[in-house]
């Protein structure tokens, strides 16, 4: 009957009733987020049309420019890959955001006495925002495919579940980021910290294996690069090929091992 | 009848500053006690260890019968934070109605809770366009909404009128009589008057722990706030 100097708590007790109560309460995390996306109609907007936006920039950018007989358009090989790279730095960004306003509003030092168990806080954050990349992705690979030519070997639900898996990443790792910032200010300059290595190294701008060997092994262990490199694999053969999922599974297990961590950043005890 | 709240020997530390420095106190069960003293002197501290957030250093606080933060409190347990704790861009029903998903509880509960605070008239509106008062009201709501059977409030009236004030302190005797057992801070001392038991703290330590007629009886003066005075210059090696 003591709380010792360092009291741990795992949460709930694992059992088929307790694990009912999470599913409830991640979806009354889920509705909670989204609800307040809809009272942000600006945002909703954004998320929607800007990679559209941007998207189109490209094609205008690439589009008269010569191609080699073979190969690829330069459209068709980077803006593919953008359907991967847009979700993951707009829900990085949106959730570092969100997860610090509950820090220093004081709503998640109150969740923390609630029956809401930590995992359910941040499994409800990835569920809300991953369905909102569902949409994003879907109107923005529509509007690739439709005005801008883009080409696309493999099915264009590949691509979405892709673009999916990656804002899933984008949100574990902007609620592991916003654990290390405090203020908004550190919070949005983790946006490079955390995106722009793994942009740099993915493969897009210098092929993985011209790069020097060091740089690529450090590839190797970013998360993007096995996203892009499963959208290329869509972009190229027709068929899911073994490399492709196998990608999409390290996307997935890298995801939910920065949400675990991101949950044992949240301490229900402070000092 | 056991207390609802046992602190034991509590110690805690924040950076550098010992704010409870070995407190012991007992909050009875089905009454509401204040804890009043002035600012800086660790009341928030001592409410954070009661809900379990707070880390301590040495000490035993046991809570209606299990440590304090222990899982099975998380549904008897409601805290009510100084500044208000509620998502500012949801009206107030879409927070009352999400803080009851997390207590196990319906729409219908939502409902009572806001108009127990007296914001029935605000339900629909964004917690961003409130007032101060209304704004700590729909915290206070959402913490109502669990049925807690220990509610534990950080400053739950500053800002609010003196209607309201009465209002809440009318709803929270009203809590009590059902059987709830409220914990609430103040640094007014004319709040002290409206509680049934007072825990009275200076720089970390307990000054009084006392009921209202007692500490008039024992300082004898009618004022609570000139007995608080009376009894911190009574305190040896104070210089006031």
């Amino acid at each position: 009957m003591t709380t010792a100097t360092r009291t741990t708590d795992t949460g709930r007790t694992v059992g088929p009733r307790a694990r009912t109560t999470g599913v409830r309460l991640t979806a009354a995390v889920t509705g909670r987020v989204l609800r307040q996306l809809r009272h942000d109609p600006r945002t909703i907007a954004m998320m929607v049309v800007l990679p559209s936006i941007l998207l189109g920039l490209l094609y205008l950018l690439w589009k008269d420019l010569p191609t080699l007989p073979g190969q690829p358009s330069t459209f068709d090989r980077v803006g593919l890959t953008m359907l991967g790279v847009f979700p993951f730095v707009v829900m990085f960004l949106v959730t570092s955001i969100a997860m610090l306003r509950e820090r220093t509003t004081g709503t998640l030092e109150r969740l923390l006495t609630t029956p809401l168990a930590r995992l359910d806080l941040l499994l409800g954050y990835g569920l809300a925002f991953g369905l909102a990349a569902a949409v994003q992705a879907v109107v923005t690979v529509a509007v690739a495919t439709t005005f801008y030519d883009l080409d696309v070997a493999g099915s264009l639900w590949l691509v979405v579940v892709i673009a999916v898996v990656d804002a899933v990443l984008g949100v574990a790792l902007g609620l592991l980021a916003s654990a290390f910032a405090r203020s908004e200010f550190q919070a949005v300059q983790f946006m490079p910290v955390v995106v722009l290595p793994q942009f740099f190294l993915c493969g897009l701008l210098v092929p993985r294996e011209q790069m020097a060997g060091w740089l690529q092994a450090i590839s190797d262990v970013l998360p993007l690069t096995y996203a892009v490199e499963a959208l290329q694999e869509v972009g190229r053969s027709a068929a899911g090929t073994g490399t492709l999922w196998r990608d999409v599974g390290v996307v997935a297990a890298v995801a939910l091992l920065a949400l675990a961590l991101g949950a044992a950043t949240l301490r229900r005890r402070s000092g | 009848m056991d207390a609802a709240v046992t602190v034991t020997d509590l110690v805690i530390d924040r950076g550098r500053r010992r704010v409870l420095d070995g407190l012991s106190c007992a909050v009875p069960r089905g009454e509401v006690t204040g804890l009043l003293g002035p600012s800086g002197s660790g009341k928030t501290t001592l409410l954070r260890a009661i809900v379990g957030v707070q880390r301590t250093r040495s000490g035993q606080v046991t809570v209606l019968g299990c440590p304090a933060g222990a899982p099975p409190l998380r549904t008897r347990v409601g805290y009510v934070t100084q500044a208000p704790s509620v998502y500012a861009d949801l009206t107030v029903r879409e927070n009352a109605r999400f803080f009851a998903a997390l207590y196990g509880r319906g729409a219908r509960e939502a409902d009572t809770a806001i108009a127990d605070v007296g914001l029935a008239d605000a339900a629909g509106q964004l917690v961003a366009d409130l007032s101060g008062g209304q704004m700590s009201r729909a915290s206070l709501a959402c913490a109502l909404v669990g049925r807690p059977e220990l509610l534990v409030l950080d400053e739950p009236t500053v800002g609010l009128d003196p209607v309201l004030r009465a209002e809440l302190w009318d709803r929270f005797h009203a809590l009590a009589a059902e059987g709830t057992t409220l914990i609430v801070s103040s640094h007014v001392m004319d709040e002290a008057g409206r509680c049934d038991r007072l825990l009275l703290l200076r720089e970390g330590a307990l000054l009084a722990d006392s009921t209202p007629t007692e500490l008039r009886a024992r300082t004898g003066t009618d004022d609570l706030d000139e007995a608080f005075l009376t009894l911190v210059r009574s305190q040896p090696g104070v210089a006031a």
